[in-house]
């Protein structure tokens, strides 16, 4: 496995298709996040853009990722109110990857400094030394030019600096207007120690989207992250998060994907204090023309850390669904508690999902576990939920939900989980046959 | 009630004849008991009338209230009256009892052409009936039978029933796992459900339970068959001398 992932130097034909794209693209001029940018665009000129032929992309095509022009996306007309309408949150809007003032509240919030990337100029700001740098390094050992390419023309995002236990959550609401946007955002998160954030992120972003969320939570302090991306059809996603944890530090986050023709979710995280928490879910659903890619790599680098990744996919009619997990325990990280899972509830037999789960550890007192499954609907439940009356379809639903409980439950607060559920519970109504 | 006669019944998959030829009625205000030993037959008929896959029915026929259930859907046989208590009821995470229980009886009802249970009235319900089986509000919240006790899957069974009053209940050892108290609980819930229009099916290997359930008509069932029906003394019998003399005469 390590072979694998070992790095090669890319072909000449590869760097020079990419140099050809990134000619015809202009860094944002400007500001202290330059150097960074600049750095990041060199770094992907000698790593090359994704291509098919590369290890990790064997199972995600990034052609449409990569291409010049956003292939087109129809608008999604959703029918229902948005999610997480009813709680108390500070808004931030984004349509088609532009900051919408009109839309969005006023960027304060109680132990919390947000600023946006865009027109953030100040000489000494505290994100220079975080933009771009967990990027980089979460380049090592694989590269993720998609990340670099983000660094380098992300168009705006938010630096969020959390001092305090923030009151409420902030909320980065995207939306989707237009049926060829394309849309880089980069986003800067930093909890100082003893600092407490939740970030929800919601909506249909853009045509295309490429955002990366570099996130470092400090010795003691807690982030917390919920996401939701769709129910859009035919939106082409490529996400990073880049997470650094320090001691005794918690960072958890929930992905639900609905749809989206094509989605790639990479997760990177460092465990760089003791005793620190870190975990990733995700629950996704796909119906048809669905391609789902979660791509997690989580470091263990020190001692009496616990990491758990979560992953559920439901697959119907054809939706194709990619987990590559891995768990690194670098020498003397002892006592680290890893719990990886990844499964596949196919509900045809057209739909297809691809695993590649892997374990590296360099440390001798470590418990670490994986599993990775594919199956059907459990007849024995189906048959139990029917004898008590409900039909067929509706019992399917039920064993659904019970399939994708245990990563939905990785979500702390009750009523957003209870949300998530609704969501979930609605999108499989709307299909049951 | 129930009336079953001359049921044959094979495995879908394989050659493996189960069922040889029952008959059985349970009347109305009935309870009847199914004892023998294992693989006689006694938890493939509890399948077979409810509804699962698996199993082909080769001859004879089963009606409830006289219609006809073997072609039926397992929700319509549901719906229609019947109930099956599970020897081993399912896990299901991340649905809550009571979510789930209210969907099964409004389901059942919209299948009836009844209205639907509105969700005061069934809070109101199922908290009592819960009471009765000491089922606590926590139990009722909590994901269908996830982290249950043996005792405590069992007791939910019952509060199922007890909730979606059935016409016609299989009982398919529904002592098995129980402790004296629990099985105290789950026969108190199962009597307080005997009436006048109501048929039980009590499927048990052993005659303790029928202490608690007293039955009206007792049946042995050997190597697919009925082989001998009888009063309560009948459990009693097997009890002392177990199946070997019984199985002789059939």
């Amino acid at each position: 496995m390590m072979a694998l992932l070992k790095k090669k130097a890319p072909d000449a034909r590869k760097l020079e298709a990419t140099a050809a794209r990134l000619d015809a693209l202009t860094i944002p001029q400007g500001g202290w996040a330059e150097p960074a940018r600049r750095d990041a665009a060199a770094r992907l000129r000698a790593q090359g853009l994704p291509q098919g032929r590369d290890e990790y992309w064997k199972f995600t095509r990034p052609d449409t990722l990569t291409q010049e022009d956003a292939p087109r996306a129809a608008v999604l007309e959703p029918g229902e109110t948005p999610i997480f309408d009813a709680f108390d949150r500070l808004k931030i809007v984004f349509t088609d990857g532009v900051f919408d003032p009109e839309a969005s509240d006023a960027l304060a919030l109680e132990h919390v400094e947000i600023e946006r990337l865009a027109t953030s100029r100040a000489d000494i700001h505290w994100a220079k030394d975080l933009y771009g740098t967990l990027e980089a390094r979460g380049q090592v050992p694989v590269d993720r030019p998609l990340a670099a390419f983000n660094t380098a023309f992300a168009t705006d995002g938010l630096l969020i600096r959390v001092i305090g236990r923030a009151p409420k959550p902030i909320a980065i609401i995207y939306r989707h207007e237009s049926e060829t946007s394309d849309a880089i955002l980069h986003h800067v998160v930093k909890v100082e120690e003893g600092g407490e954030l939740t970030l929800l992120e919601t909506g249909p972003a853009a045509a295309r989207f490429n955002k990366c969320m570099e996130v470092d939570v400090a010795d003691g302090a807690a982030f917390r992250h919920i996401r939701t991306q769709g129910r859009d059809h035919e939106r082409r996603a490529a996400t990073h998060i880049f997470g650094r944890l320090g001691a005794e530090s918690v960072f958890k986050s929930f992905t639900l994907t609905m749809n989206g023709k094509l989605t790639r979710n990479e997760c990177v995280l460092e465990l760089t204090g003791d005793d620190a928490v870190a975990h990733v879910a995700g629950a996704c659903v796909g119906d048809g023309d669905f391609h789902h890619d979660d791509t997690v790599f989580i470091t263990h680098d020190a001692v009496n850390c616990e990491s758990r990744q979560v992953f559920k996919k439901v697959l119907r009619n054809g939706a194709v669904g990619v987990f590559q997990g891995k768990i690194l325990v670098q020498p003397g990280a002892q006592r680290t508690d890893g719990y990886q899972i990844s499964q596949s509830l196919l509900l045809d037999e057209d739909s297809q999902f691809l695993a590649k789960p892997e374990l590296e550890i360099y440390a001798d007192d470590v418990a670490c576990s994986h599993g990775s499954t594919s199956g059907a609907i459990d007849e024995e439940a189906l048959f139990y939920l029917r004898a008590r009356g409900l039909p067929k379809a509706d019992a399917t639903v039920y064993l659904t939900l019970a399939f994708l409980a245990e990563a939905v439950q990785e979500i702390d607060d009750e009523d957003l989980q209870a949300e998530i559920v609704g969501r979930i519970e609605a999108w499989l109504f709307r299909r049951r046959r | 009630m129930l009336e079953i006669k001359n049921l044959h019944v094979k495995l879908e998959e394989e050659d493996k004849v189960i069922l040889r030829g029952v008959d059985l009625t349970v009347e109305a205000g009935k309870v009847h008991a199914i004892m023998g030993p294992n693989g006689s037959g006694k938890s493939t008929l509890s399948y077979v009338l409810s509804g699962r896959d698996g199993y082909e029915v080769t001859d004879g026929s089963a009606t409830l209230l006289g219609q006809d259930i073997l072609g039926m859907e397992p929700e319509e046989r549901a719906a229609a009256g019947l109930f099956l208590a599970f020897q081993y009821p399912v896990e299901i995470p991340g649905v809550g009892n009571m979510t789930f229980l209210r969907s099964a009886v409004n389901a059942q009802r919209k299948a009836r052409g009844e209205p639907e249970m509105s969700s005061t009235e069934f809070l109101k319900v199922i908290r009592e009936k819960a009471k009765e089986l000491e089922i606590d509000a926590d139990m009722l919240k909590r994901p269908v039978n996830v982290g249950f006790s043996g005792g405590e899957k069992k007791r939910n069974e019952i509060l199922q029933m007890a909730m979606l009053e059935p016409k016609m209940c299989i009982l398919d050892e529904t002592d098995s796992g129980l402790d004296v108290d629990a099985m105290k609980l789950v026969s108190d819930g199962v009597n307080a459900l005997r009436d006048e229009g109501r048929g039980f099916l009590v499927i048990t290997h052993y005659q303790r339970l029928l202490d608690h359930i007293q039955p009206d008509v007792v049946h042995i069932m050997s190597n697919g068959r009925i082989v001998k029906t009888g009063g309560p003394e009948l459990a009693l019998e097997v009890e002392k001398n177990g199946y070997a003399d019984l199985k002789e005469t059939a």
